[in-house]
């Protein structure tokens, strides 16, 4: 199926501040480096807010994550969920069509969705209130045939019953969600055949309906108030334990240049090397050559003055390796600072993570800290109080 | 029949309390950290020993599944991905677990991230699923609260995180790669094995991909003995299972059962029989939409298992989302409607999906109508057998599947139609 953005964009987007909120808390999900991972749930965030996915939303999520805007757009036009043409202002309604939903009488649905709303799937309506699609199988078999209309899933239904719902919907109501024949979520209609003594205690609806029912957010625009993301992960100390009990996540993998950009690369690279044959030779042997010698690099049995430096300003140390590296004798930025390669051999050789110095730099970082300048890292973790305890 | 107290998922219905406080009254939470206590072998061990086969669909051993996980980190961190894109077409069980019976999921995930050394677990649930999304989020919130989750998790010294993500409408991410590219915030498409996700999975970390149901089973099998699982069903199909039985049954239901239940017993049991009577029964797909259909005079024996509907009827019990059809449907279209679903769904990574996927929709399109030659049929198994094991993930087996269970099943009732359709007759098993 063909999915392209709308031939008519809207000028800019922007999250509501409570949207925006909930969209950081998402990010924390996810390991440094990996806030990649949040597209999907930020993307569905912006739908919710505006009804359907627009350029201006695209670009804003990418730049929010760091990411290419075709990666986002692949991303939006992958999903069947996003919604890329505007919809219905008060909803859009998804009939499931699915085999256990066609032979339970999904067509009539949709019969009555082409009676009512538009013929064609995606078009709205004459009066913009509704558009529908069919769409694949929503997971509720044993209550089809079922729509889901907003947040909510109206199950159990036949032409009649959703011919009543649509026009509820019209005079600015919204009809209770869940099974409309009477059932209370998938148990046996005609009574329980198991469970019996479990039945003590219910709430007047089902899991899902009882929180439509109470936040009352169905066919509504998401401002980010409805739901709140708490994020009990996140400790008092900024730290989220879980993260902080293991290694350090890998990296994602650099992003290739485009292949204009790698030609063009190339033909640099090729045009001293022709010049600079002989120099290759010499520098054959080198390669060769065993892996550098490891060298004991200056260590103290404590911290000068018993004031260490505070490590975790260096990118790619946290409070784990911090630990390391004051066991194995270094407190200040400016021994890191005084390694060489032999040292930091040595060092490598006795981190569980091996190739982190050269990665992320350390000594680099270290010489500007300790001649008392800030690096970016630095200022960040500082201002946003990553590691305050 | 399964007695109550033998059943695992107690709150299916959610007519109990759903709170933390309702989870802990019906068993749930008990001794948690004394089970962590026992440490990762024993723990794998006793899934290996309850005999507990992966509830997502291909039916592979649980225990042995998590035994591929690295013992020693080799400095990369480990992590259990939930599978909650619950999307096969007929499956609808384990929506009730997260929305209902969410605890059975949050402790079960807690214990099998411990078994195999993870520190962080996502749950990647179906995007649709919002409501129950909130729900389970709720739950979440609240094991942080009572300090279940987090720092020193259930006072059992293990630090453990839990995450909920969640999709945007795409069936292909319940494959388990798929599912992986898609929580890295890229598209679903499915990567080549090896490496499998064991040795690089999420974030080129080992992983472990598992159904809900395989996990909301754990604690409760731990707690009552591999020994008490593996009692129900018969040897190598053990233990208690969530079937969700739609279609043209009189009382459409999800219910707990035993293994090896009778169909004939698990209809009349809790769907009220057939609708129209046992005569009146048409077909089954007994396992969701990807595996083949059965003929109904097949089915009343049957006995719902992984070993049985392969073995006897070249079928499969996939995800146990049991669909039934009576002798008013139109079996022809009901198989074209999975056609046209495979269709929208291939990721369009390789081509003979890809391709295939809309030749075979084309062609049942036709055979619906009657507008084919009889030739066609064999032309249409000829495609299904190209695509057949010639594609990265399972979905080209599963575009395949239905559409030769149909051919092998309803063939006359596909040539009297196109004979029909030719001669203007109405044919002899239409005019029945």
């Amino acid at each position: 199926m063909l999915r392209r953005l709308h031939s008519e964009q809207p000028d800019s987007f922007a999250f509501t501040p409570a949207n925006l909120a909930w969209a950081e808390g998402q990010i924390t999900k996810y390991p440094d480096g990996r806030q990649a991972s949040a597209v999907i749930p930020l993307l569905w965030r912006a739908q919710e807010q505006e009804g359907w996915l627009s350029k201006p939303a695209i670009e804003l999520v990418a730049d929010m994550l760091g990411m290419s805007y075709i990666r986002v757009l692949e991303v939006a036009s992958f999903y069947f969920m996003f919604q890329l043409q505007p919809v219905g202002s008060v909803a859009h309604i998804q009939i499931c069509g699915t085999t256990s939903c066609m032979i339970c009488g999904a067509e009539d649905l949709v019969a009555v969705c082409q009676e009512k709303i538009a013929n064609k799937p995606h078009e709205v309506s004459t009066d913009g209130k509704f558009s529908w699609e069919e769409v694949e199988c929503l997971g509720s078999c044993t209550n089809a045939p079922m729509a889901q209309i907003g947040k909510d899933y109206y199950e159990d239904l036949t032409a009649a019953s959703f011919t009543k719902l649509l026009d509820e919907l019209n005079a600015g109501k919204v009809p209770t969600p869940g099974p409309q024949n009477g059932r209370y979520s998938s148990e046996p209609l005609s009574g329980l055949t198991t469970l019996q003594e479990y039945e003590s205690g219910k709430t007047k609806y089902n899991a899902s309906v009882q929180l439509a029912s109470d936040i009352g957010d169905t066919v509504k625009r998401i401002q980010g108030d409805e739901v709140p993301l708490l994020t009990p992960w996140v400790g008092k100390d900024g730290v989220v334990a879980g993260r902080a009990a293991e290694a350090p996540t890998p990296p994602a993998p650099a992003t290739p240049k485009p292949a204009a950009k790698q030609a063009e690369e190339a033909k640099k690279a090729a045009k001293p090397a022709k010049k600079a044959a002989p120099v290759k030779k010499t520098a054959a042997p080198k390669a060769d050559a065993p892996a550098i010698a490891e060298a004991e690099p200056e260590v103290l049995k404590a911290a000068r003055d018993g004031k260490a430096d505070d490590l975790k300003l260096l990118k790619g140390v946290g409070p784990k390796l911090e630990q390391t590296l004051n066991e194995l004798g270094f407190f200040h930025f400016d021994q890191v600072a005084a390694w060489g390669e032999a040292e930091v051999s040595w060092v490598d050789a006795r981190l569980t993570f091996k190739g982190r110095i050269e990665r992320d730099g350390w000594i680099d970082q270290a010489k500007k800290l300790a001649a008392g300048e800030e690096t970016e890292f630095a200022k960040r973790a500082k201002d946003e109080g990553t590691y305050d305890k | 029949m399964l007695k109550d107290q033998d059943r695992i998922f107690t709150n299916l219905y959610g007519m109990h309390d759903r709170t933390l406080k309702g989870a802990q009254a019906r068993g749930h939470w008990d001794g948690t950290a004394a089970i962590l206590a026992k440490g990762r072998d024993w723990i794998v061990q006793s899934m290996k020993d309850s005999g507990l086969r992966g509830r997502g669909g291909a039916g592979f051993p649980t225990g042995l599944k998590w035994s591929f996980m690295p013992k020693e980190s080799d400095g990369r961190p480990a992590y259990l991905v939930i599978n909650a894109d619950e999307s096969e077409p007929g499956t609808c069980k384990d929506r009730e677990i997260m929305r209902h019976d969410p605890h059975t999921l949050i402790e079960g995930a807690l214990i099998a991230s411990f078994a195999m050394n993870a520190h962080t677990c996502y749950i990647y649930i179906r995007g649709e699923y919002i409501r129950e999304k909130e729900a389970l989020q709720n739950a979440i919130d609240e094991a942080y609260d009572a300090g279940l989750l987090g720092k020193n998790a259930a006072n059992s010294g293990w630090d453990f995180d839990l995450f909920l993500h969640h999709g945007a409408g795409a069936y292909i991410c319940g494959e388990e790669t798929a599912l992986i590219e898609s929580l890295e915030g890229k598209k679903g498409m499915p990567r080549m094995k090896p490496p499998f996700p064991a040795g690089a999975g999420l974030y080129g970390c080992p992983s472990t991909v598992n159904n809900v149901e395989s996990i909301a089973v754990v604690p409760t099998i731990l707690r009552r003995g591999p020994e008490w699982f593996s009692s129900f069903g018969r040897p190598n199909n053990v233990g208690t299972k969530l079937f969700g039985i739609s279609g043209h049954v009189n009382n459409p239901c999800v219910v707990e059962e035993a293994m090896s239940i009778s169909f004939e017993e698990l209809i009349d049991k809790h769907c009220g029989g057939i609708k129209g009577g046992w005569d009146n029964l048409l077909a089954v797909i007994p396992g969701g939409s990807s595996v083949p259909c059965v003929r109904g005079e097949n089915m009343r024996d049957a006995i719902m298992d992984f070993d049985y509907l392969r073995n006897d009827l070249g079928s499969g019990l996939g995800t146990a989302a049991v669909i039934v059809m009576d002798k008013q449907t139109d079996i022809i279209k009901a198989i074209w409607r999975l056609a046209k679903f495979y269709k929208h769904e291939s990721c369009g990574q390789c081509t003979p999906c890809r391709e295939g996927t809309g030749w075979m929709m084309r062609v049942m399109d036709r055979l619906v109508k009657g507008e084919a030659e009889i030739e066609e049929i064999d032309m249409l198994w000829d495609v299904t057998k190209q695509v057949e094991g010639h594609t990265i993930c399972a979905l080209g087996d599963a575009a395949a599947w239905p559409i030769q269970g149909l051919i092998r099943n309803f063939r006359e009732e596909i040539e009297d139609r196109i004979k029909a359709n030719k001669t203007g007759r109405m044919g002899a098993m239409a005019a029945e």
